[in-house]
């Protein structure tokens, strides 16, 4: 779809793009270092040739038990030149922290909250890091892989019901 | 309470004022009953995808207005049918809990739905396992979503409860205090 636009990232940015491919279903896609990734996409933006102008979805992977542990999804679409691409971004368990795109697309906000919320990564120049989806008193990221499935924590005490056939309480594993 | 008599010990002898004091009140209570079952004033608290069911049995096909419970009060204060219809979870239920305490007595609660009822499939991190977590529940309504003729036979079975229970004219014990939260 966008072969171009990802040569043009290749020819601009040899160090920071480790790999690039397209994947099945015709899908573009680019891995791209964490270093350098506001830069990679203040690229793409503004350079007429690739003109994303748009970040349709940001999102996250847990892939526990690998190195780097977290990877970041965009992907991206142009408007104008009606073409597409995806950046994949490792992300170490041990320094969780990315630069931040908002300020670039401000469509980016509330999907590096959620990433915030049920990942743990943390965006650096976010302009509001809070989380999106779960409470200010919950603790933890319950989309990682090692969260608990049931590790449910209630805002209120739940009353005590004794039922064989249903699931367990607030904190049942 | 207050201090017991000596009266309190007398074992009961039921005299024929007490007799048909209690019989008014039984008549009392069967006509209260009657008319708090076919005046249902419901308040929907609908959070997810049964409230499309829910607006089918509520519309003309269905009709829950023939069971003189179809006009929904979108204030607490003026309902006495807290329909949960839809998933609850836990970010949700303070919120749950505090309109329940904001409707006045006599109130009723329905569990639409399995995923109020028992949590259903979701299982996880979020959802609160049924509102009988939270509040207690009246009649609950399996099903996801369920048929309209459950609801529908829901909703009669709750008539029928109201009308077993005893209801007096005037309520003269302490309401019980709402839980924190």
């Amino acid at each position: 779809m966008s072969q171009a636009a990802l040569q043009r990232l290749k020819e601009r940015f040899p160090d920071a793009v480790t790999e690039a491919y397209t994947g099945p279903g015709g899908d573009d896609v680019a891995l791209v270092k964490k270093e350098s990734i506001e830069e990679v996409c203040r690229f793409l933006k503004s350079d007429p040739e690739t003109a994303f102008d748009m970040a349709p979805y940001i999102t996250a992977v847990d892939y526990m038990g690998s190195e780097p542990r977290f990877e970041l999804v965009y992907q991206m679409y142009s408007t104008t030149r009606n073409h597409r691409l995806r950046l994949r971004v490792g992300v170490p368990e041990s320094d969780p922290v990315v630069r931040s795109v908002t300020p670039l697309w401000k469509g980016a906000n509330w999907y590096e909250r959620y990433c915030w919320d049920l990942y743990g990564i943390r965006f650096e120049g976010h302009p509001d890091m809070r989380r999106l989806y779960m409470y200010e008193e919950f603790v933890g990221h319950p989309l990682r892989k090692d969260y608990s499935l049931r590790g449910r924590q209630p805002l209120i005490p739940e009353r005590q019901v004794d039922e064989p056939f249903r699931g367990p309480g607030p904190s049942g594993s | 309470m207050s201090a017991t008599s000596d009266l309190d010990l007398v074992p009961a002898i039921a005299t024929r004022r007490e007799d048909a004091l209690s019989g008014l009140e039984k008549m009392v209570s069967k006509g209260l009953g009657w008319a708090r079952k076919y005046s249902l004033f419901q308040y929907p608290f609908v959070t997810a995808c049964c409230g499309m069911e829910f607006m089918a049995v509520a519309a003309a096909r269905y009709d829950l207005d023939r069971f003189g419970a179809a006009l929904p009060r979108f204030s607490p204060r003026q309902a006495d049918l807290l329909m949960v219809v839809g998933t609850v979870n836990v970010k949700q239920a303070p919120i749950l809990r505090r309109v329940y305490d904001s409707m006045a007595d006599p109130k009723w609660v329905v569990a639409f739905g399995v995923c109020a009822s028992s949590g259903g499939f979701y299982d996880n991190y979020a959802t609160v396992q049924g509102i009988d977590r939270i509040i207690p529940v009246d009649v609950y309504i399996p099903g996801c979503p369920p048929r309209p003729e459950q609801v529908l036979d829901g909703i009669i079975l709750l008539q029928q409860k109201i009308q077993d229970q005893p209801h007096k004219l005037i309520d003269r014990e302490k309401p019980a205090l709402p839980a924190k939260g």
